[in-house]
């Protein structure tokens, strides 16, 4: 198994059987994005696979949110195309998200005037079914499903360590709250593999720290995590492999130990060549 | 009055011309000075009240020259003044509502003196009554306004806390009785003033439960209420509801405030609709009375009018049917193609189908008879739940010995629309469907990262909205017996827009509320009809800036305007790629 994925860490393959290497969730291949004349991605490809967390790093600009919203629809490849296990994915935001990419942004987006639990009652939505006429009617199955979904969002905030709050708005969370809420969000979407982009911006230590317990416990839930961080510390602590982003173009991948000894990489954090 | 350091005088003069500042610094009071005035303000108007207002009879109503007892406008002095004068006990807390309650006083002080000097020519008009009610509303403002200052200066920090302390309720059987009490107090208050005939009492009128009002309001009283409301809100609405189903019983057989009331009702039912579009989904719909007007040529047509073209007769609940299937349709087909873009296209678009429908209807002359419209429109007839004659709206009832108008049938009929408008909106809104179109409105992006289709959601939004219209719509040509193109003017849409965005986005109360303000209020203030638009701009200007979360906000909602963060603006300037796609690709969601 070494041979094959000598970057991949042992612990995140509790659950899976066997000695073979684990599956490929998620494969982009040869994105490119133009903004006019901006070549905000060069070819990129990109893997996750079952279970592990990646970490996608690189200077102001190097267009890692950019790739975030290629994956997730909101910005259209101009080449390229991504699968998610096996299939062809329809880069539109919500089919992204009924295929199983969830993920949260930069710059928080909540619902800012709905209550945490609607907040997540909203990432419910792919996983409930019910139409107008069961709103209207209000019969025994949307009665359940409502139930159902009303609980499972209260599990998702209660697992990133909030409590569910009828009068107060999302919007008057604390920073770190609302980024946990976020996650929380993303999480009700049960998906295979979760985006997060600058989880720990604007944190202090203590909750940086917190921080990394949540993302890997959400691994340890089954779900594969893909973390912009500028945070080196966070991501080396944290991440089963490390993707470089420089200018538009992939400059490395590896275990931490790879990148961090990689000479481009050093190359292009500091402006200089370590020659 | 206190000297005033004269450092801090110097300053101000020094630095910028500040016109509030200077005024306080003339205007404040001494302790004792203040009680003196303020006391001496209220006797004063005490006295007011049963003193002459008019120095010779003209017409003026409510015998404003009499001496002795406080006739026409002067006895809503009265509650003010009860209220002003308890609140001298509660000071500094209630200085707010003291301000408020004062200014109630003396607009009607005010508004009076114009009125009786403008109708009697001259200021030799207004007898001594009028004078000091002026003098004592002014002395109390100044009384009470030296109490703000002096919390505004720091010095004492004590009170102004009462709008925040946590709400405290009695127990659930004293908070029943309240609700069983009040509903039907509010009941007889509306009664009461439909029943006050001239203007000049009914703006006094208003400006008394105005500023009542905003005073209570300071003093936490609404949120107490709202909460009060909230716990008990089964037995609130069953309540009101009987009092709905009550009213047509006190009006003695008389039609004219029934027939207001249905276009109110009516103007309510489509104002819930709009509300689902505008409150819930946060689109901008500039034309929605044209599927209200599509909804009412419909039904026009289908019933076999005297001035039609169309001579045929559809029971009317088949009617109401099609009339909301033509108008979701439409709305679909509106909707369709401009709700895949972002932005601001939709209320252009929808201003200019508003526009269409209307020329369109005007010159259509073989089917709609263009601006003659369909008219001679047949009293609704549905069959009967007691006898084998069908039940006829035109026709007047004897109900438990009362004699009922034929108004009330539609009145009932209104209110039946309007309990399906609300159980259609609170049923949606409450369920996954009503959260997805909140997550639209509060950030599409968001909503579609989590799998929110949000064309989907916002055409059926926009649909529901339409048939709603279109529902409410088929009723009211009914009542008004003939349809015709200019009833479906813009300034109609903009009209239910502000009922919606005046009574709270989002809430059913609210659409009430305002539909009620808009429709209501100007046929009581039927001498000011040449002004009416502009007190409305005006009344709208005011509330924007006092109270922008509208009359019956949404409890969330109301959070949302009165914390002012800059939380937004911030992700704006830094400008990462999530913001700027807003502006970058407009046309984003449409496919390819
Ligand atoms: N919608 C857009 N239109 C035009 N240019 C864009 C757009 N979005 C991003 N860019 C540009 O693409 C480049 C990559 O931006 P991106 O936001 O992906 O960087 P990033 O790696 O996330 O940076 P940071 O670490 O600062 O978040 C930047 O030069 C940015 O200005
Ligand atoms: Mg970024």
């Amino acid at each position: 198994m070494k041979s094959v994925d000598s970057d991949f860490s042992p612990s995140s393959l509790s659950g899976l059987a066997g000695n073979f290497p684990p599956r490929v969730l998620l494969r982009a291949s040869g994105l490119t994005v133009r903004f006019g004349g901006l070549l905000a991605l060069d070819a990129v490809d990109f893997e996750v696979r079952e279970g592990e967390i990646v970490g996608l790093i690189g200077p102001n600009g190097a267009g890692k949110t950019t790739f975030f919203n290629c994956l997730t629809g909101l910005v259209m490849p101009d080449e390229g195309e991504v699968r998610y296990k096996g299939q062809l994915l329809v880069l539109r935001p919500y089919k992204v998200a009924e295929a199983g990419l969830a993920r949260t942004f930069q710059n928080i987006r909540l619902f800012p005037n709905m209550t945490p639990l609607e907040n997540v009652l909203v990432g419910r939505h792919c996983h409930t079914k019910e139409g107008v006429w069961s709103a209207l009617w209000r019969g025994k199955r949307f009665r359940e499903a409502e139930a159902s979904a009303r609980m499972a969002a209260a599990e998702f905030l209660d697992f990133v360590g909030l409590v569910p709050d009828e009068d107060l708005s999302a919007h008057s969370l604390s920073y770190g709250d609302q980024r946990r809420l976020e996650i929380a969000r993303a999480l009700a979407c049960e998906p295979g593999v979760l985006l997060l982009d600058e989880p720990t911006a604007g944190m202090n230590p203590r909750e940086t720290q917190a921080m990394l317990e949540l993302v890997q416990q959400i691994r340890d839930r089954g779900v594969a995590v893909v973390v912009i961080e500028h945070d080196m510390r966070f991501i080396f602590s944290l991440c089963d492999r490390i993707v470089v982003l420089d200018s538009g173009c992939k400059l490395s991948e590896g275990t931490s130990v790879e990148v961090r000894k990689d000479p481009r990489v050093i190359e292009a954090y500091l402006g200089i060549s370590p020659e | 009055m206190t000297p005033v350091p004269p450092s801090a005088s110097h300053l101000t003069s020094r630095h910028k011309t500040n016109w509030s500042e200077m005024w306080r610094s003339v205007l404040r009071l001494s302790g004792r000075w203040r009680f003196v005035l303020g006391i001496a303000g209220a006797l004063f108007v005490w006295t007011a009240a049963f003193s002459p207002w008019a120095s010779f009879a003209f017409g003026y109503p409510g015998k404003m020259t009499l001496s002795g007892f406080p006739g026409g406008a002067r006895v809503y002095l009265l509650p003010l003044l009860l209220l002003v004068s308890l609140l001298f006990f509660t000071l500094p807390v209630g200085a707010t509502a003291g301000v408020r309650a004062a200014l109630g006083l003396l607009f009607i002080a005010g508004y009076n003196f114009i009125a009786i000097s403008w109708e009697g020519d001259g200021v030799d008009a207004v007898a001594w009554g009028a004078w000091i009610a002026l003098l004592g509303s002014l002395l109390l403002l100044w009384a009470f306004a030296s109490f703000l200052w002096e919390e505004a200066d720091g010095r004492s920090l004590s009170g102004q806390t009462a709008g925040h302390t946590a709400v405290k309720l009695p127990d659930p059987i004293w908070q029943m009785l309240l609700v069983f009490g009040g509903v039907p107090a509010l009941l007889i208050c509306f009664v009461y003033a439909l029943d006050v005939e001239e203007s000049s009492r009914f703006v006094s009128l208003i400006c008394c439960l105005g500023a009542g009002s905003a005073a209570l309001s300071s003093l936490g009283f609404f949120n107490w209420t709202s909460e009060l409301l909230a716990r008990q809100r089964t037995f609130a609405v069953i309540l009101l509801l009987i009092a709905a189903l009550v009213f047509p019983f006190t009006q003695d057989g008389n039609g004219y405030w029934l027939r207001v009331l249905i276009s109110v009702g009516v103007f309510a039912s489509a104002a819930i609709g709009l509300n689902i579009v505008v409150g819930l989904t946060g689109l901008l719909d500039l034309g929605y009375i044209a599927f209200f007007g599509i909804g009412a040529y419909v039904s026009a047509l289908l019933s076999d009018a005297d001035f039609t073209t169309v001579h045929v007769r559809v029971p009317f609940l088949l009617v109401l049917l099609i009339g909301a299937t033509v108008a979701g349709l439409v709305g679909i087909f509106v909707g369709a193609p401009t709700l895949r873009l972002r932005g601001d296209y939709l209320a252009i678009v929808t201003l200019g189908f508003g526009e269409i429908f209307r020329i369109t209807m005007n010159n259509w002359n073989g089917l709609t008879r263009g601006p003659n419209g369909i008219a001679g429109i047949s009293d609704l007839e549905i069959p009967s739940l007691f006898g084998s004659t069908p039940l006829n709206f035109g026709d007047a009832h004897e109900v438990f010995g009362v004699s009922l108008p034929n108004f009330a049938n539609y009145y009932f009929l209104c209110i039946f629309l309007f309990i399906g408008m609300a159980i259609l909106f609170s049923r949606l809104g409450n369920s996954r469907i009503g959260r997805a179109w909140m997550a639209i409105r509060e950030d599409e992006i968001a909503a579609s990262s989590m799998g929110v289709n949000p064309v989907r959601f916002k055409l059926l939004s926009f649909a529901l909205g339409a048939s709603m219209a279109g529902a409410a719509g088929t009723v009211s040509a009914h009542v008004t017996q003939q349809v015709s193109p200019d009833s479906f003017t813009f300034m109609e849409s903009i009209l239910l827009l502000a009922a919606v965005v005046l009574g709270g986005m989002g809430t059913i109360p609210g659409a009430l509320l305002g539909a009620g303000v808009f429709y209501l209020l100007p046929e009581k203030l039927r001498a000011f009809q040449d002004v009416r638009m502009l007190m409305f701009g005006a009344a709208l200007i005011i509330m924007m800036r006092y109270r922008p979360e509208g009359l019956i906000p949404n409890r969330r909602r109301k959070a949302e305007f009165r914390e002012e963060k800059s939380r937004f603006s911030a992700g704006f300037l830094k400008g990462t790629g999530e913001l700027d796609l807003m502006q970058q690709n407009p046309v984003q969601e449409g496919g390819t």
